[in-house]
């Protein structure tokens, strides 16, 4: 019973818990107890004192931002209007607070806002489908095309699309930089030949890739009436990602123990049973480092890179929240880093998960 | 018999009897300080169904003789040849059993030994592959992990399937380059005689390095011995005359093994 439970939360990634579980059986009661402080109080800790220093810290933002406030209006207005906005500002009527780093409780407070949000969107979607059910099963059948919905995309939908642009980006990582790295691995010749441009094209920041992709498609797709924001974007978070990829694949590849070669020389394997049976498999630890690289590089370009390029997605949305300068905007963006970094954290995860299920070496989470 | 001879003189067989021939064999590494010659004027001649063992101070270039021998080495002077025709390049008529195991850990044990297996015998069937494989998994004593990935097997029980996986590919010459040297003194002895009973009933030739002198003379028919490096060759060879199939016990009562060993210690001391 305790085993399996252990080895459940083990499964999901909740490998933490299993002193406390041990704690409650009784078990080695001094030893768990150091273990629940080091691994649980002390993670959680640092969460209170994390959050702690960011209110102290936006209360001071605040303050400074408040003083000044009421000092401009002191000099170019009087001390009656003064004396208002200072009062208003203490009532906490959000007209005239200052704009400024947002404290915890506001940003909790957006985040609630934009899941009522998304609900009442997701309610108006579906009241429109309803509604357009039976004249687009009409249109269709007279051949003209369907009416969609095109109201404002929720939050929730904008992580969504954020998420297909990175894995259309990542598969592309995936099979274009896999077989490449292979390839030049295996041959010391292209590997010397080509690695210029690996030099080169590496360290090229993501918005000129978007830049360049943007010239090539925007020529491709003139006569095409095709999401060309989406294909730019996914486009460039796989061009930006793949070099992790390809120089892991690479190295992996040309790197691999000289005993596995031997044998496979030894036992005269035809190139393909060479690559399938052996290089591939031994290099599979160092593929997946690079994969999970990749993958964490192609969700944090992607934000600058719909930023940039306009397409939906929550990169779009901060910057549109930031040009809105509404006055929950700044704890929307606040909300938008959260979740952004807890997606990619989540993505390398399930990275760690995947390569653990197929390496024949076992990494330690 | 006279056991100590100051001037080598390198036997010649008759060419029918010979199954691997080492002629005037030259290494070179080539340094930044100029060219390193590892090995030179190296003659030795080995016999069908013969087990040599080579002992030598390390780094006197036995490992690279061997993988000379095993095709993984270039050859720069004079030649070795199999049966009368000198090699080109690894094959499946020369095993080699490395020092560490070098088994595929990602792959089952039965999967490692298949691997050389299907390239030997593309025409047989699946059962039948699978049958050679376990048959020479048992005959290593691994018959009750036939399904076990390499990685999960001591380094013992690796370096059986090592050996079932050389066997496996029925080579006219086993190659050994101190396969045990990594392991246990107790399963050291377990695995010498497992080896030398896969030998006994295969009838192969072995050619095994080893720093281990009474594992020397234990296994061999000869042990041939080779010169400090640079410009090594073989300095003495000395022929076992112990009756087989031997025990460990009646080798180490027998009145000639000190005499063997005092001939060995003393070469390497010189």
């Amino acid at each position: 019973m305790k085993d399996s439970i252990i080895r459940a939360l083990k499964f999901i990634g909740l490998g933490f818990l299993e002193p406390l579980i041990r704690l409650i059986n009784k078990e080695e009661p001094t030893k768990n107890t150091k273990e629940v402080f080091r691994k649980i109080i002390a993670p959680v800790a640092s969460v209170f004192i994390f959050v702690g220093l960011w209110q102290l810290g936006s209360t001071a933002l605040y303050n400074i931002e408040a003083e000044y406030k009421i000092e401009a209006t002191l000099k170019s207005q009087g001390e009656a209007e003064a004396q208002k906005i200072k009062e208003c500002m203490e009532s906490g009527d959000p007209g005239c607070q200052p704009n400024t780093l947002p404290s915890p409780s506001q940003v909790y407070a957006s985040y609630l806002t934009l899941l009522e949000d998304h609900r009442t969107i997701a309610a108006d979607k579906k009241a429109f489908k309803e509604k357009t059910f039976e004249m687009n099963k009409k249109r269709v059948k007279q051949g003209k095309s369907v009416i969609t919905y095109t109201g404002r995309p929720s939050f929730v939908d904008q992580i969504k699309t954020s998420l297909k642009t990175v894995f259309a980006g990542f598969l592309l990582a995936l099979f274009i930089a896999v077989p490449i790295g292979v390839v030049i691995g295996l041959s010391s010749t292209l590997r010397g030949s080509i690695s210029w441009i690996i030099q080169i094209f590496k360290p090229v920041s993501p918005v000129v890739w978007l830049l360049l992709v943007f010239m090539i498609v925007k020529t491709l797709t003139k006569n095409s009436e095709g999401d060309s924001a989406f294909i730019i974007s996914f486009i460039s978070v796989g061009l930006c990602s793949m070099w992790a990829t390809l120089v892991n694949t690479a190295m992996g590849v040309s790197s691999v123990n000289t005993d596995y070669i031997n044998v496979a020389k030894v036992l005269r394997l035809r190139p393909l049973q060479k690559i399938f049976k052996v290089i591939l498999p031994a290099s599979l630890p160092l593929i997946f480092t690079g994969l999970r690289i990749t993958l964490s590089v192609a969700w944090m370009v992607l934000i600058a890179i719909e930023l940039l390029a306009q397409s939906p997605g929550l990169g779009s949305f901060v910057w549109e929240e930031f040009q809105n300068g509404a006055m929950d905007s700044n704890s929307k963006i606040i909300v938008a880093m959260f979740v952004i970094g807890m997606i990619g954290f989540a993505l390398d995860r399930i990275m760690l998960f995947i390569q653990n299920l197929i390496s024949f070496e076992k990494e330690t989470i | 018999m006279t056991l100590i001879t100051n001037n080598p003189k390198i036997e010649r067989f008759p060419s029918n009897e010979v199954m691997l021939d080492l002629i005037d064999l030259k290494k070179v590494y080539p340094t930044p300080k100029g060219d390193y010659v590892v090995l030179e004027n190296l003659n030795l001649q080995i016999k069908k169904e013969e087990f040599i063992t080579i002992i030598g101070h390390s780094g006197c270039g036995k490992t690279t003789m061997l993988s000379m021998m095993a095709g993984l080495n270039e050859i720069s002077g004079g030649k070795i040849s199999v049966l009368g025709s000198s090699i080109k390049g690894p094959g499946p008529d020369r095993g080699v059993i490395f020092q560490a195991p070098s088994l595929m850990p990602w792959l089952t044990t039965m999967e490692n030994v298949m691997l050389g297996v299907k390239k030997v015998y593309p025409h047989a069937s699946k059962k039948q592959k699978e049958d050679i494989c376990k048959y020479y998994l048992h005959k290593v004593g691994m018959e009750s992990a036939f399904h076990k990935r390499a990685s999960e097997i001591s380094q013992g029980e690796q370096q059986r399937v090592g050996i079932a996986r050389a066997f496996a590919i029925k080579p006219k010459v086993l190659l050994l380059d101190e396969p045990f040297g990594m392991l246990d003194s107790l399963t050291r002895g377990q695995l010498q005689d497992v080896l030398i009973d896969v030998w006994n009933k295969e009838k192969i030739t072995a050619v095994m390095i080893t720093h281990d002198v009474d594992e020397a003379i234990f296994l061999a028919d000869r042990v041939v011995m080779m010169t400090s490096g640079p410009r090594a060759k073989i300095g003495d060879v000395l022929p076992i005359e112990f009756e087989r199939p031997r025990t460990r016990k009646s080798v180490l009562e027998h009145d000639d093994y000190y005499k063997y060993r005092k001939h060995l210690i003393d070469f390497l001391e010189h």
